[in-house]
């Protein structure tokens, strides 16, 4: 179970991943070592996942990202299965989400300019099974990006 | 703009997946010496394409079950009122992202609540009276996958 500690902790961390372990502790107000022991405990039960790298795909020139919403031909029993599949195998989606509402499916993808993104949309993406509708919403600029819960 | 390699390409797949891995590791990983690891570490943090990390935790297990997709069409636009918005929404606690996109809404915000009535107070005490909100749009988040991307 945890207790309060372990939801300062985890409210530090999560708002500020990079810090070293020693600031953590000192925000969260606890020392070092116990601070270390239960980040592995958290671990260990799973409640803490993973740390991992973000990458910045503008760096490696990818300029354009796009949000595309499918609703999917439901009357097909492996609509879910067989669209995801297929969106697996395009390198430019960097994310998949399923939804209960109006949109079934929402893919993530990137493209270094917009002819390459009229290239993949029409190649890849078109092409994707069981499609019903798509819309797209073009990222102008991500206002707020954080892993933050109100603990 | 940073040339990759492959072994650069193969550094950041691992990385992205574990971001705790110690360059010893990744050396050992693809045939490089600690060092040499390091150095092509700081090289892509250095450019930039290493951009901090992520800690992914069991929303569910702290009580968080349930996430929403929102997307927000504002009622009234201009200047003044897209940074009144922006300054508003990015102040809640239950709202983790806020992207300003085009399209059929004008933001996209991801919400977390501890249930569906949670989630519904959210809703109707925070983001309804958020200034010069329009038509929103909610979408329940079922499953979510991060996907390696165009890393070869």
């Amino acid at each position: 179970m945890l207790d309060d500690s372990d939801r300062r902790l985890l409210r530090h961390l999560l708002a500020e991943p990079g810090l070293p372990t020693a600031a953590l502790a000192e925000r969260a107000g606890l020392t070092t070592a116990t601070c270390w022991r239960r980040l592995e405990r958290l671990a260990d039960s799973g409640v803490i996942q993973a740390r991992q790298a973000v990458v910045n795909w503008r760096a490696l020139g990818y300029e354009v990202e796009v949000s595309l919403r499918f609703t999917l031909d439901k009357t097909h029993p492996r609509a879910f299965d067989e669209f995801l599949a297929a969106a697996r195998e395009v390198p430019e989606v960097i994310g998949v989400e399923t939804f209960l509402g109006r949109v079934d499916v929402r893919l993530n993808v990137i493209a270094r300019d917009l002819p390459h993104y009229q290239q993949i949309y029409r190649e890849r993406i078109l092409t994707l099974p069981h499609i019903n509708d798509i819309e797209a919403l073009m990222l102008i600029a991500t206002i707020k990006d954080s892993a933050g819960l109100p603990l | 703009m940073i040339d990759l390699d492959d072994t650069d390409r193969a550094l950041l797949r691992d990385l992205a997946r574990d971001g705790t891995l110690s360059a010893g590791e990744l050396g050992r990983r693809h045939g490089l010496s600690q060092p040499a690891a390091w150095r092509r570490v700081k090289r892509l943090t250095d450019a930039g394409v290493l951009k901090g990390q992520r800690v992914l935790v069991d929303r569910a297990a702290l009580g968080f079950g349930v996430t929403v997709f929102l997307g927000v069409k504002l009622a009234t636009k201009g200047r003044v009122s897209l940074e009144d918005f922006e300054r508003a929404v990015t102040a809640i606690p239950e709202v983790q992202v806020v992207q300003h996109v085009l399209g059929l809404f004008d933001y996209r915000l991801r919400v977390v609540a501890r249930d569906i009535s949670d989630f519904e107070r959210v809703l109707r005490r925070r983001i309804m009276t958020l200034p010069g909100v329009g038509q929103v749009e909610a979408n329940v988040v079922l499953s979510e996958e991060a996907r390696p991307g165009p890393l070869g």
